[in-house]
């Protein structure tokens, strides 16, 4: 699986991407009284056929990147090229061939599939908005290519969302966002909702498809085991900002970022030996406010060897060793 | 030691409109003063209700206690009148939730929940009581008690309200603490620091605990033994070490290898386990694993196998000694 064919050629590029959500006050004349910073200046690229994780807890900003970047809310600044297309430039016809081939796989299966349609007109939506095939007969034959392609079959077809259980559900939020036929797909949480026999399921599902229609993921999770396993980089984010960016075995095996750090070291491993034995950098505190974040770096404040100069300035974004990027003075 | 508690042969049933719901199949198991164990397994599998069973905490209908025993310190819980069980439960056995912002009531302080059990369970008078709460926050380590006895759930974060959850759960020196999935709803910094904070507190109080799970990693480093529920029955109890380094049914062979480690470069595809877990509404006749189970023969879909030893406390549910692959 290692092996997977890396092109060199980003399809991705992000560049200071930022997305803040304003606060408002009053119900008539309404008006801003400040912003939620959720995502405040973050770059990556993600390589063709390569697949980027991007970890962090809940609020870090993780899934307002991977639908900014998708043109699901406007973004407030930066510049995001999606194959060579300025996708937040883009208008009309234009727009809709960038969504063509950037599609999003939903983290809840139950809530982003309509629960009064069919399987049928769920999956064939993209093909009648892309005007794909030329009828309705034409439709469903690609639906039932794409339900096999993803582990259902015809039989499937004409039922209801809520006859499935959550993997094959996420199954058929799989088919819908391949019948554009996409180059990329953000995968926004796809397993956490699911039980761990289920989960394997769908990442090999997730997999296979990759290796067999040259797909490139944005991975969105929590859930560090499995970015580990699934993913060739690995970005972390803190609080609206990327923190780390490196191959996913030089970040777990040398992480240099302290929140990095602490971060893995709280991943539950199933080894009771490593367990009882292993060292842990318990956080203290929570996650601060996205709407008025620490001067500074942001992390300063829970930062285990933090010292004067990181609550006045803000790190710089270093490469360290070849492709492993840090924002730490300390490093 | 003998066991504080002592559950045997546990049966409960649901009746709903499409039929009897089979969510806990004759379990029976003991916890030993002191030790933790956990309760593993995945959704619908029974770990929670099998629980709330000895609690008293299923509603009646459409629940239904079918048969069993759960004797703790000599009493059996199931046949309490409801005024006895109060006694018990969240004094003697106390329980935290899953979800700290839906079991905290949102329209009352957190002191009034807290001194709540303290008042009723040990007759504390409010003055008393309240210090004692301030006493109790800041032991599960939130800072400024005082202040913060005035608050309201809303205002604490999900680790802080996790936090007052236990506070209130310790608050009369439970000798059990029945935890469901804790830290489930809490990111992983959270969650270690919740998971520190409960070993602590286990160390300080010197209780038992159960703790409910579908994370095999959070118990590896917390739990004394391990049983692995499926479909409601308990296929495989063991010692936590013996678990993870030489798992004995199928299906927890099976979940260890459909999980990632981050600890470990990835060497290989994950294993998936086929299909989906069984429709509980039919009555359960043969083994529930077998229609998922790469082991299963003949055998498997015409009876199912009771738990017994394969080793000094280690015991499995199954026809199949998976190490040779043959029956047993």
């Amino acid at each position: 699986m290692n092996d997977r064919i890396s092109f060199s050629e980003p399809l991705v590029v992000v560049e200071n991407l930022v997305k803040h959500f304003p606060i408002t006050q009053g119900i008539i004349l309404q008006r801003v009284v400040g912003q939620v910073k959720a995502v405040d200046g973050v770059s990556f690229s993600i390589m063709k056929g390569d697949t980027l994780g991007l970890v962090g807890e809940s609020g870090c900003g993780k899934t307002t990147v991977g639908r900014t970047l998708l043109s699901l809310y406007p973004l407030t600044s930066g510049r995001v090229t999606i194959d060579n297309r300025e996708i937040h430039k883009a208008r009309g016809r234009e727009l809709l061939a960038i969504r063509r081939k950037a599609q999003i796989i939903f983290q809840d299966p139950y809530a982003s599939l309509n629960p009064r349609w069919t399987v049928n007109s769920i999956v064939s939506e993209p093909l009648r908005v892309h005007g794909l095939r030329q009828n309705a007969r034409e439709r469903s034959q690609r639906v039932v290519e794409l339900l096999e392609l993803v582990g259902l079959n015809a039989r499937h077809i004409n039922r209801f969302p809520h006859e499935f259980s959550g993997g094959q559900r996420q199954r058929i939020g799989v088919a819908r966002a391949l019948a554009s036929e996409p180059l990329f797909i953000v995968c926004d949480e796809p397993i956490s909702a699911l039980d761990v026999s289920i989960q394997a399921q769908v990442v090999n599902l997730l997999e296979d498809l990759q290796d067999r229609l040259e797909l490139t993921y944005l991975f969105i999770a929590h859930d560090l085991s499995m970015v580990r396993h699934i993913c060739d980089r690995v970005a972390v984010m803190y609080l609206g900002v990327i923190v780390e960016l490196a191959d996913r075995n030089d970040l777990y095996e040398n992480p240099l970022h302290p929140y990095t750090q602490a971060l893995l070291s709280a991943v539950p491993i199933p080894d009771p030996q490593k367990s009882r034995t292993r060292q842990r950098v318990i956080l203290t505190g929570d996650v601060p406010s996205p709407i008025n974040p620490p001067s500074g770096c942001r992390f300063h404040p829970r930062c285990p060897i933090a010292r004067a100069h990181c609550s006045e300035l803000v790190p710089e974004w270093r490469e360290i060793t070849p492709n492993h990027w840090v924002a730490c003075h300390e490093v | 030691m003998p066991p504080i508690l002592e559950v045997t042969n546990l049966k409960t049933h649901f009746n709903t409109p499409e039929g009897i719901v089979y969510a806990v199949n004759g379990i029976s198991y003991h916890l030993k003063e002191g030790e933790t164990l956990a309760v593993v397994g995945e959704s619908g599998c029974g770990k929670s209700v099998s629980m709330m069973s000895i609690l008293g905490l299923i509603p009646i209908p459409p629940g239904k206690i079918v048969s069993g025993s759960a004797v703790y310190w000599g009493k059996d819980l199931l046949h309490m009148s409801e005024k006895e069980l109060g006694q018990v439960r969240g004094k003697e056995i106390a329980m935290i939730f899953q979800d700290p912002m839906t079991s905290l009531n949102p329209v009352l302080t957190v002191k009034r929940q807290i001194t709540e059990s303290l008042q009723v369970h040990i007759g504390m008078k409010p003055n008393q009581a309240a210090d004692r709460a301030v006493q109790l926050l800041e032991m599960v380590g939130i800072p400024d008690p005082k202040r913060r006895l005035s608050d309201y759930p809303h205002q604490f974060s999900g680790g802080m309200r996790q936090r007052v959850m236990i506070a209130m759960a310790l608050a009369c020196n439970p000798s059990v603490l029945i935890a469901d999935e804790p830290t489930t709803a809490l990111d992983v910094t959270i969650q270690a620091q919740i998971i520190e904070l409960v070993i602590q507190m286990r160390q300080q109080l010197g209780m038992a605990m159960i703790w409910i799970t579908h994370d095999l990693g959070v118990v590896a480093g917390l739990a004394d033994r391990v049983m692995v529920m499926y479909a409601g029955f308990i296929v495989e109890k063991a010692v936590v070490d013996d678990l993870y380094v030489d798992p004995r049914h199928p299906y927890t062979l099976a979940l260890l290898s459909a999980l990632p480690r981050a600890d470990r470069r990835r060497d290989r595809r994950l294993k998936s386990i086929p299909g989906a877990p069984p429709n509980l509404l039919a009555e359960p006749k043969s083994c529930p694993f077998a229609p998922r189970c790469e082991y299963s023969f003949e055998h498997c879909r015409v009876e199912n196998p009771i738990l017994n030893s394969v080793v000094d406390g280690h015991e499995i549910a199954c026809w199949v000694d998976v190490r040779t692959g043959a029956a047993r």
